[in-house]
């Protein structure tokens, strides 16, 4: 018999970081060491441990990277609190990859791009962002906006500041909440940031966070003149099979796990405000 | 046509029984029908239709996907699938007939769903042409012929005989496996049975019903209308609809522990129940409402809107007499449609 | 009766005692007919139902409703008002935000014992003289009236209203009913008879958690086996067995608190007898702990509720349970 989507491989969790307080990125390699399956960024993954609960997660690590995954995940049900749980050396159940990717390959070829994320929200952008930099002949100029509750709570902000700030032609650009001790950046949320930083509207616009400041930050930016068809988002409901057939993922006739989880909000607009 | 007299269905019974396990429609003590695995001196349920639908043949209420070992940090996977038995379902209507093929657009579309295509391959859908319909038929409006049910092959009874015709390979090698008992048959007393049943047919209540006012393109006339609240005001939250619609195909999948292993199960899900689509932050169907809709719009407009106009639903009419408040498909295309 | 209904609820609808009505709502068929809320009087005469089908019990629709603002008319058969009392008692409606009009109750009828007949193509019922004229597609069919009446209403424990503001007709009494028949029918088997019986019901099981979400006394705000982290939530049973332990459970729960109301036993669309196991339970309780029952008045503690130094003791059940 064929094997099965529903079938899972077996990962194993070879590095944990904690990168915020509620936070953890996973490394995972296949049982024989590499990659468990490649993957375009943006896609998805059903990670499990059996008996405790399956969920799906985005990949956060860029396709380039040809020696593991890694999974940022938010500690906040059940599953992930086994996750955060757990030592390295374990092994976990993995599925995918699942659903559509940002389109690195095609719309977003030779574009100027704006990186807009809140929290959590920098996971499935951070594999776009590296793979953009790893193939840099193929981008125009890259921003990154990018805010959390606190210094604290910014995700892989070691490798923003090692990394990614120190690129040619990448501007990041950070934010938090609150004021904090020991921190001289931006204070303030994201979406007054960016109307606050005026971005060119010649941007294509990549947004990820929570509902409430994607909604904010779609408004401001439809301010300064961006269009829906220029910003594009990914989103995240329920999810148990990943291919479109157990079907509770659905906004209108549109399945997350398939037809997204990434979608432009022109797309998006066309369906029924109901995530 | 082949036929063979009505008197002598358990023999026929039995030839099936020979080769391949044979499931029929059977009264139960309370007077509802239910397919059970022939046994000799079974007899084949008169009853329109059984309350569970067929669906269940090919998607169990509830299976097992794959087992786990776990051992310290190490899983092991553990497939479990096994080449199903061969199997014939007889006496399936025109319109449980045709949720299978609506079932086929979701399982077996990439990535095929093994363990529904596995059951697929592996039964043989004998269908019964219908001769009495309910006033809670309405498979006309998508296209239904009751008379001229779908399947591998097909039954026709005209009271004395019943009739029988392959539709394609695998139906012919059913025939073939019983030709012994068949012989050739006059089919006039049938055409007439036929064309009364017929006639029956386009007088039944809901015979009107159409479905021009929905389809892929109509999201927006319906998911904002507010007729919504009304209709689902009453509505239980119960799965009753879901778990007796021969198209109703959401699930679940859990893990259950036994106490030396895990077994992952998949079982029938309701977009009636409140933990759908629930997650550790949210819910984005909060009320009976929203869950109610999904169920329609899914059937009406989703459902049409990916599968070339298809709609969802095959007018069985279980959940017009299953329904514990008696709400309903029909009520709702009744109450939207736009004259 | 429908036209007094009417005419009651039209008159507190303009005299502004209330402003809403529930009831029944009229469908496609004679039977098919929907639990409503009705808001003025064109509703009403458009499309408000009493009749031999309207048997579903309304009660637990004012859990939610008397929570909204205003007072709401509640049309309550006898049995209807067991179910609202007690949901007085456990603090799950508010009163004063229902009007109540008593109205006589059944028997009501089961289109399902009348399809079980072998009629089809229903077009419309008549009760002429107990005798049911059924007018079909395929010609008019006849069926004594009292064949076709729900189990619920064939062993009525009362035609009494236990609660209402105003009464329309005459009040009934309680009755010396017959309902405990068949629970003492299931006693008197050996242990193996009564277990193939539950087998063979349970089984048909399908987890639509009808019996359970029509149920005045399962109100629980996040039911057990809806909730992810209880552990025993589930959808199918994982395994054949499981099943019957989702009914004992919900028996156990409610025992004490069943008015027997019988509405589980009428949405069961696998005509499961679930009324049976809250029956056992009515009827141990009455032998053990003294007449009782649930939903008489919103005063009295329940038998299970309660400590009496008289209470049987617990090894009563292994005694009865020897062979």
């Amino acid at each position: 018999m064929n094997n099965d989507t529903l079938i899972p491989y077996i990962g194993v969790v070879t590095d944990i970081r904690q990168d915020t307080p509620d936070v953890k990125t996973f490394r995972v390699v296949s049982t024989e060491g590499g990659k468990v399956f490649e993957h375009m960024p943006g896609q998805c993954a059903m990670l499990s441990i059996p008996g405790v609960g399956e969920a799906m997660f985005s990949i956060t690590s860029s396709p380039t990277n040809k020696e593991f995954m890694e999974f940022s995940i938010k500690k906040c049900g059940c599953l992930t609190t086994w996750l955060h749980a757990m030592d390295v050396g374990q092994q976990i159940t993995i599925r995918g990859p699942y659903g559509n990717a940002f389109p690195v390959e095609t719309e977003l070829k030779g574009k100027d791009l704006l990186f807009i994320a809140g929290g959590i929200g920098l996971a499935p952008l951070r594999s776009v962002i590296n793979y953009v930099r790893a193939n840099r002949s193929n981008y125009g100029d890259v921003q990154i906006i990018y805010g959390s509750r606190s210094k604290d709570d910014l995700v892989d902000y070691k490798e923003i500041i090692d990394e990614w700030m120190n690129d040619d032609g990448i501007e990041v650009d950070l934010t938090i909440d609150n004021p904090q001790e020991g921190w001289n950046g931006h204070v303030g949320f994201v979406p007054n940031y960016v109307k606050e930083l005026n971005p060119s509207i010649n941007k294509t616009v990549l947004i990820c966070g929570p509902p409430i400041m994607i909604k904010f930050t779609l408004a401001g930016l439809k301010e300064l003149g961006f269009k829906e068809t220029q910003v594009y988002t990914t989103m995240e409901l329920r999810m148990k099979c990943g291919v479109g057939k157990c079907g509770r993922c659905n906004i209108g006739n549109k399945y997350v796990c398939k037809d997204g989880p990434v979608f432009r909000f022109d797309q998006l607009g066309e369906l029924p405000d109901e995530y | 046509m082949l036929k063979i007299s009505l008197d002598k269905l358990d023999k026929l019974f039995e030839a099936i029984t020979a080769s391949k396990t044979l499931y029929i429609p059977v009264d139960r003590e309370d007077g509802a029908a239910e397919y059970r695995k022939y046994k000799s001196g079974m007899k084949l349920s008169n009853a329109l239709n059984t309350v569970r639908s067929a669906k269940d043949f090919f998607f169990p209420q509830t299976e097992n996907l794959v087992d786990f070992k776990m051992d310290g940090k190490n899983i092991e996977v553990i497939d479990i699938r096994k080449e199903s038995e061969d199997f014939v379902i007889f006496g399936v209507r025109a319109c449980d007939a045709r949720s299978f093929t609506i079932l086929d657009k979701v399982f077996l579309a990439e990535p095929v769903d093994s363990y529904y295509k596995n059951r697929r391959e592996h039964g043989t859908v004998v269908t019964m042409a219908c001769t009495r319909p309910a006033e809670t038929c309405f498979c006309g409006t998508f296209g239904i012929d009751a008379t001229s049910p779908e399947g591998d092959a097909a039954c026709y009874s005209d009271g004395e005989n019943l009739f029988i015709e392959a539709h394609n390979e695998k139906g012919q090698k059913f025939i073939d496996s019983i030709s012994a008992l068949l012989e050739d048959g006059d089919t006039a007393k049938l055409e007439e049975t036929r064309s009364k049943t017929r006639e029956i047919l386009k007088k039944l209540p809901l015979a009107n019903l159409s479905t021009d006012s929905f389809g892929g393109d109509k999201l927006n006339e319906y998911f904002n209308s507010d007729k919504w609240g009304e209709l689902s005001e009453s509505c239980l939250g119960c799965g009753t609809c879901t778990f007796v619609c021969p198209t109703c195909q959401c699930y679940d999948i859990k893990d259950f522990n036994t106490g030396h292993g895990i077994k992952r199960f998949r079982c029938w899900d309701s977009c009636m129940y409140s933990d759908f689509t629930k997650m550790a932050h949210g819910n984005p169907r909060l009320t009976q409402l929203e869950r109610f809709r999904q169920r329609f719009m899914h059937k009406l407009v989703y459902f049409p809107a990916n599968n070339n106009g298809e709609f969802g639903c095959v007018g069985c009419g279980r959940c017009l007499s299953k329904c514990p408040i008696s709400m309903n498909i029909v009520k709702v295309m009744k109450a939207l449609e736009v004259k | 009766m429908q036209e007094a209904m009417i005419n009651k609820a039209k008159q507190l609808l303009s005299e502004g005692v209330v402003n809403r009505v529930i009831g029944w709502k009229r469908g496609e068929f004679a039977y098919d007919i929907t639990p409503a809320v009705f808001e003025n009087a064109e509703e009403i005469e458009k499309s408000f139902v009493y009749d031999d089908f309207t048997a579903a019990n309304v009660s637990k629709y004012l859990v939610k409703e008397s929570k909204k603002d205003g007072k709401i008319l509640a049309f309550l058969k006898p049995c209807d008002t067991y179910s609202f009392n007690q949901l007085i008692k456990e603090h799950r409606i508010i009163r004063e935000n229902v009007y109540i009009v008593g109205i006589p109750g059944g028997p009501k009828l089961d289109a399902e014992k009348i399809k079980a007949k072998g009629i089809t193509g229903i077009l419309g019922v008549k009760n002429e003289n107990y005798t049911l004229k059924i007018d079909t597609i395929y010609g008019e069919e006849t069926m004594p009236f009292y064949e076709a009446v729900l189990d619920k209403c064939a062993s009525c424990k009362s035609k009494k209203h236990v609660i209402y503001d105003e009464l329309i007709g005459e009040d009934g009494d309680t009755l010396d009913s017959n309902r405990f028949d068949m629970v003492e029918k299931l006693e008197n088997m050996t242990a193996q008879e009564r277990y193939d019986f539950w087998r063979s019901q349970l089984s048909k099981c399908i987890r639509c958690n009808a019996c359970r979400n029509v149920c005045p006394a399962c109100t629980c705000e996040k039911c057990v086996f809806d909730n992810p982290d209880s552990g025993i939530e589930n959808k199918a049973p994982s395994d054949s067995f499981e099943e019957n332990m989702f009914h004992i459970i919900r028996a156990f729960h409610v025992a004490g608190r069943c008015t027997d109301c019988g509405e589980c036993s009428r949405v069961c669309p696998q005509n499961i007898p679930l009324h049976l196991l809250n029956r056992k339970f009515i009827k141990d309780i009455n032998t053990f702990y003294g007449e009782f029952q649930a939903g008489e008045d919103i005063t009295s503690l329940a038998p299970l509720n309660e400590f009496k130094q008289n209470d049987c003791e617990a090894n009563i059940i292994h005694e009865r349970g020897v062979e």
